[in-house]
């Protein structure tokens, strides 16, 4: 078997210390994204678990095998979810979920519950786009700006260079760092361009730390301009895949002068956070007017 | 008189050798990792079927994304003068000059001389350039000339977005995953990319007669894409992909 090098590690958590039996809302948040799926269950206002995947050919198996991969190993079942709201690229197409939210609102909802009501800027690199989003104290979205269009700057474009150099994506950052002295950054902005120049690079004699670091540059100069154009506010935080990736993180935040604050316990599942903590309120609501 | 014109590509150097107003040889390589060895190569054989000595040659002007890097060009133009030039010199009664090169794309404006009044490019994405049609191709699993075949033989459009090359890669998988006819699928990437350029076209003035000319003129799936978004006829010259370089031979010996 070939190595999939795009492949980034899947993961699942659950907390220690929460008995689920015991909460009066069960809730959960369904993230289909474009490359990546989440699913996080809330017992009352606590993160009871998670899960992170990666998303298949079709929305409702990507919702329904997160789904079933998070109540893996608990004796939770469907039916104890009360309420369910499906996020992302694939929100309309999740079968299971009560409503549909779109991931904007809910990146700002679950950064705003990691990060907590000091967080007013937040940039959200996903699989097949990247989102500038401004928020208030509530997680509430004042103003965004986005890019779907183009893979330049996203995860599929780091896919994109980790198979071509043959380097396990998780990998990237760290080996982006390794490298005696700062290289120019890769100038195409097309990604298609980029893997020539990376060969030419290459050829050339460039160590491969040396071409990820010159894209991971490029990754980073080209997130920046997006953020310059909605200005950044303090807290500023980094969710999506690539928030994982060190090597663009340190080089935004070295272009910007300010450091992200690090988001606890995942920054990957900030949407369907968001959808989960959406659904509580959807729930809440619900049993009042009841 | 005689001249040469090189017209060192993204993906492949072209050379054309004109001899007193008439062309006598025509050389293509792949440009590979080695531009200059490609381009000295390329002249070679070139000047072997002229039947001339390189040194026969009086002037030699470049053109192409690598144009700068040709220590035995004795000048080097711009693509997009090249591109009038040349297309003029076959085409006499064209106005309007498309060129989709590998991994750029430009629309010209030129006069009954082959002077450039307007031009437009994009050489940012290679949504609308060759790159676009030979990733497909891959994602499809068929070759280039496959995917032209069976594009014409389409009976349904196929939905895709295509505003970036990774992307769509990803669209095609999913459309063969969901039983999507591959020659349904070829006619709308090649569709696609003709889009975008079109649009690009026409922020130039647009005056028939129009030409296509630089490699992917030789895909006729995609000139008679750009006939349907452009509504006008399209004409294609012959060896459309050395129209650059021929342009750069011809204003040599100006």
């Amino acid at each position: 078997m070939t190595t999939e090098f795009y492949r980034w590690t899947e993961n699942t958590w659950r907390s220690p210390d929460i008995d689920w039996h015991k909460a009066e809302t069960i809730v959960a948040g369904i993230d289909v994204g474009s490359v990546s799926s989440q699913a996080i269950i809330l017992a009352d206002d606590k993160i009871y678990a998670f899960c992170n995947t990666r998303t298949g050919s079709n929305s409702p198996d990507s919702a329904r095998k997160a789904l079933s991969i998070v109540l893996n190993g608990t004796d939770m079942k469907l039916e104890n979810i009360q309420f369910i709201v499906g996020t992302g690229y694939g929100r309309v197409n999740i079968p299971m979920a009560k409503k549909a939210i779109t991931e904007i609102a809910c990146h700002a909802r679950g950064a705003n519950y990691m990060g907590g009501p000091a967080v007013k800027t937040i940039l959200d690199m996903g699989g097949q786009d990247l989102k500038g989003i401004h928020c208030d104290e509530k997680g509430k979205v004042t103003q965004f700006l986005m890019n779907d269009k183009c893979a330049a700057g996203t995860g599929r474009g780091m896919e994109v260079m980790a198979e071509l150099l043959q380097v396990p994506i998780v990998d990237v950052g760290k080996m982006s760092l390794d490298v005696k002295e700062e290289p120019e950054p890769v100038s195409s902005t097309c990604v298609i361009f980029a893997k020539s120049e990376a060969i030419g690079l290459l050829r050339s004699g460039w160590t491969k730390n040396m071409v990820l670091a010159a894209y991971c540059a490029a990754m980073a100069h080209r997130v920046v301009g997006l953020l310059e154009r909605i200005g950044i506010e303090k807290e500023f935080v980094i969710t999506g895949g690539i928030a994982k990736n060190i090597g663009v993180v340190s080089r935004i935040e070295k272009e910007l002068n300010i450091k992200a604050m690090p988001l606890k316990p995942d920054p990957q599942i900030a949407g369907g956070l968001g959808a989960a903590l959406f659904a509580r309120d959807l729930l809440l609501k619900s049993k009042k007017t009841a | 008189m005689i001249t040469a014109g090189i017209d060192v590509g993204a993906k492949t150097i072209k050379v054309v050798i004109v001899k007193d107003n008439k062309v006598v040889a025509h050389a293509m390589n792949p440009t590979g990792f080695e531009p200059l060895e490609s381009a000295e190569k390329t002249m070679d054989e070139a000047a072997k079927q002229a039947g001339i000595q390189r040194k026969d040659i009086n002037k030699i002007y470049a053109t192409g994304a690598g144009r700068k890097n040709i220590p035995f060009a004795n000048h080097n133009i711009t693509e997009v003068t090249a591109d009038a030039k040349g297309t003029n010199y076959l085409l006499p009664s064209v106005r309007t000059i498309v060129d989709i090169g590998a991994e750029e794309a430009r629309g010209i404006a030129s006069d009954a001389a082959g002077k450039v009044i307007d031009f437009a490019k994009n050489d940012k994405c290679a949504a609308g350039a060759g790159a676009f049609v030979e990733s497909m191709s891959r994602a499809l699993e068929v070759t280039v000339p496959q995917m032209i075949e069976i594009s014409h033989k389409s009976t349904k459009e196929a939905p895709i977005n295509a505003t970036c090359a990774v992307f769509a890669e990803s669209e095609v998988v999913s459309l063969i995953h969901s039983k999507i006819e591959k020659a349904d699928i070829a006619n709308a990437v090649h569709d696609a990319i003709a889009s975008r350029v079109c649009s690009m076209v026409r922020r130039i003035p647009i005056e028939k007669d129009v030409a296509l000319v630089g490699g992917v003129a030789n895909n006729s799936a995609i000139v008679a894409a750009m006939k349907k978004h452009l509504g006008v006829e399209v004409v294609v010259p012959e060896k459309p992909e050395f129209v650059g370089a021929l342009g750069a031979a011809l204003l040599a010996a100006a």
